[in-house]
């Protein structure tokens, strides 16, 4: 095909429609007006104006982590890049392909403190997979496709083009057929986990006396097969499995070898299943100090088999016995193999005793709460929820702190990509914005974004976003008119001065709904609970959802910083017995 | 606790701008030793620079800097220098003294039992140009203080492997 000639906003969006991209998030400001003006003439690119970048990458975040994807952003130089920064970070720690677009001053401005320019790759440098500043327009048609490759393959994450102006202006020759490079110079991501290995931890499966598979968002990335085949895998062996937040949906809740989640607020069965294990198999989790706690007594007893597609995840926080650099879905085909082949037999005798002693956990029902005929319980709103929300098409956001956790802990994912929640930078604001996101990709679903009041005020511009594109995504907030997390930790470690956790002047959120021609509900009661969800579904325009909840409500389970698995606290009987150590003390 | 370890790493990067900004940076935000870094383009062709990199922790840091540096997009190849069998290291300092009478006789004398070179020489000055191991570079500077040193500028090590193979 011969080459056109085309200026460098126009290859910046041909590059982006030849990958298949349809949608955008963006704002627009002076030194990213060329692209804007090549967005104008075209149609095929979908660009969603957003009310401040921060809001863009979340959505962003919220449309790659729901349909597997890249999520795309475009803003412009100076503030619109800094703005930029959390999100990026946000999505470098979880791992979300996100291609993020920056306007530039013009190359010969750049160093000269032009106006809104800032050092966008050197801000950017520690909170990307990768980032380019491009200085030729010749350079341009490659860099896009090496950067959507970099984000998308090994472990996703997100990689800044920065565009000088003058870039964007100049042309040059651009060839729609040309295809990337069949290998890159120097970046090669692994995907097959190397054989021996795998035979080795096959093996070890196999004999295990009490296993357990600890598995996380890895598997989620590693696509929807990656999660089907980690629900094979572990139904052949019929062993159990807990998921850690990121993981959430890559093994169906419903199943009984689902244990719930892991970590700091997690399930009782599967902390201590964690810290009683024999054989523990990670798949795509890395060891998070909210999953590990004390790092020192972490499943003291078991022998570790470690599968991740980043070399740097394995051996950082916990030395392992078997490690597996490759990615999720390739090695579980490659293990379910070998286990066919091994036709194992297993110590049924060890397993079910394991079992019984899972059960015998099982029966604390560690998420048991006190119901209340008068205040809604947090707890119980959720239980609603999920009754209400269970055979719709539905997705899940949230924002950070403790209704993050009593969702985690009260939603059921059966599928992939369900669910969505900022876990390893924990960015309260995440939320609204990613579920806006979510929408996008899917404009029929059921979108909710699971918030705290506090949380959503963070990026609660982006109201006008939800309605400016007709997007009926619910805010089901659980208003506690606290910085919930906050006060728990300074009720528990800090004699309970609440120090700054209470938010005050809180808007009338029905009100506020109304002002944007939105929907604002409310309930105070429990018995209300159940018409404001109803009423909450059947809108088909953006709704609040204000749900006022017991105030004084703590999450738990919960184990406290520097403690292990197995000095979990279950409920507020058990505050007073255990002081957090001094070593725990300094942690987060 | 695990012993500390001193390891000396060559990186093979492409040499394009804020290479060497994302392997310091990644140094510092992880927080892990910088006892020396050199940087160089040794293949003008193909643009490929080699940092050699020394650094010290337990063996756990020293696997993860080596997987962190792996990962980022422009290197090629990581290669530990002190594991990966024997190797030679070497370090050039340019060392400044001053000095009359018989400091200046005993800075020469020194010098040429270091077999340093003198490459500037003024009434009342020398710059010494030596190289060697890092330790022996240490030990010449000490005997020059007493002598009138003013000034040292040291490269930081380079190292190569022993025997045929490249790296």
């Amino acid at each position: 095909m011969a080459k056109r000639k085309l200026s460098g906003s126009d290859i910046v969006i041909q590059s982006l429609i030849d990958a298949g991209v349809d949608t955008v998030f963006g704002y627009p400001g002076g030194a990213v007006l060329p692209i804007y003006d090549a967005l104008f003439t075209q149609n095929r690119l979908k660009h969603v104006l957003v009310r401040q970048e921060g809001g863009a990458v979340h959505m962003a975040e919220g449309y790659a982590r729901s349909t597997g994807k890249l999520g795309v952003v475009l803003v412009t130089s100076g503030p619109g890049a800094t703005n930029a920064v959390t999100g990026l970070t946000d999505a470098l720690m979880d791992s979300v392909p996100v291609l993020c677009l920056t306007g530039q001053v013009p190359t010969h401005l750049i160093g000269n403190d032009a106006f809104q320019e800032a050092d966008t790759t050197g801000i950017t440098r520690p909170c990307t997979k990768h980032n380019y500043l491009v200085k030729d327009v010749n350079d341009l048609a490659k860099v896009m496709r090496e950067a959507m490759y970099v984000a998308q393959s090994g472990r996703p994450g997100p990689v800044v083009i920065d565009l000088p102006k003058d870039v964007l202006i100049n042309e040059t020759g651009y060839d729609t057929a040309s295809k990337p490079a069949a290998k890159h110079k120097t970046y090669r991501p692994r995907i097959k986990g190397d054989s021996a290995k795998i035979r080795e931890a096959v093996t070890l499966i196999a004999n295990a006396k009490r296993p357990l598979f600890y598995c996380g968002g890895g598997v989620i990335n590693s696509g929807k097969r990656g999660s089907k085949l980690l629900t094979e895998f572990v139904r052949k062996t019929g062993y159990p499995i807990t998921l850690t937040l990121m993981g959430l949906g890559a093994f169906p809740a419903t199943d009984k070898k689902f244990l719930g989640m892991v970590g700091m607020h997690g399930t009782y069965e599967s902390n201590l299943a964690m810290h009683d294990c024999d054989v523990m198999i990670n798949i795509g989790a890395r060891f998070d100090d909210r999953v590990t706690g004390l790092i020192s007594e972490f499943a003291p007893n078991s022998k570790k088999i470690h599968v991740d597609i980043d070399p740097s995840s394995i051996n950082k926080n916990v030395a392992v016995d078997v490690p597996i650099i490759g990615d999720c879905a390739s090695v579980l085909a490659d293990m379910i193999k070998v286990w066919k082949e091994m036709k194992p037999k297993r110590d049924t005798k060890a397993l079910n005793a394991w079992w019984a002693q899972i059960e015998k956990w099982r029966k604390r029902d560690c998420l048991r709460y006190k119901p209340s005929k008068e205040l809604i319980k947090p707890q119980y709103a959720l239980e609603r929820l999920q009754a209400l929300t269970k055979n719709r098409d539905t997705y899940i956001t949230t924002e950070v702190g403790q209704h993050q956790m009593w969702a985690a802990q009260f939603l059921k994912f059966d599928q992939p990509n369900r669910w969505m929640t900022s876990g390893g930078l924990g960015t309260m604001g995440y939320g609204f914005p990613a579920a806006i996101g979510v929408q996008m990709a899917h404009p029929k679903a059921t979108v909710i974004d699971v918030a705290g009041e506090a949380s959503f005020l963070m990026n609660i511009q982006e109201m006008s976003t939800a309605v400016q594109y007709r997007l009926p995504v619910k805010v089901f907030i659980l208003n506690n008119e606290y910085m919930g997390m906050v006060r728990q930790w300074q009720e528990l470690l800090y004699g309970g001065r609440y120090s700054e956790s209470y938010t005050a002047s809180l808007p009338d959120f029905v009100k506020l709904a109304e002002s944007y021609g939105a929907a604002g509900l409310r309930a105070t009661k429990p018995s209300e609970v159940d018409d404001v969800i109803k009423e909450m579904l059947n809108n088909d325009r953006f709704t609040i959802a204000d749900i006022a909840i017991d105030k004084s409500e703590n999450c738990f389970p919960m184990i406290p910083s520097g403690a292990p698995h197995n000095e979990m606290l279950l409920g507020p009987e058990d505050e007073a017995e255990q002081p957090v150590s001094e070593e725990g003390m300094v942690l987060v | 606790m695990e012993s500390i370890e001193r390891h000396t790493i060559a990186v093979l990067v492409d040499n394009e701008a804020g290479v060497l900004a994302r392997v310091i940076g990644l140094f510092s935000g992880r927080g892990y030793n910088i006892e020396s870094l050199t940087v160089a383009e040794v293949d003008p062709e193909s643009a490929i620079s080699r940092i050699t990199v020394v650094t010290s922790g337990t063996p756990m840091i020293i696997e993860q800097i080596k997987a962190q540096l792996d990962r980022l997009v422009p290197v090629h190849q990581i290669s530990d220098l002190t594991d990966g069998g024997a190797s030679v290291e070497r370090e050039l300092a340019l060392v400044k003294v001053r000095g009359t009478g018989n400091k200046r006789v005993e800075a020469l004398r020194i010098a040429d039992i270091f077999r340093a070179r003198a490459i500037d020489s003024t009434n009342n000055s020398f710059v010494f140009e030596i190289s060697g191991s890092t330790e022996k570079l240490d030990a010449f500077i000490n005997l020059m203080r007493p002598l009138g040193l003013v000034e040292i500028s040291r490269t930081g090590a380079v190292a190569i492997a022993r025997g045929a193979k490249g790296i």
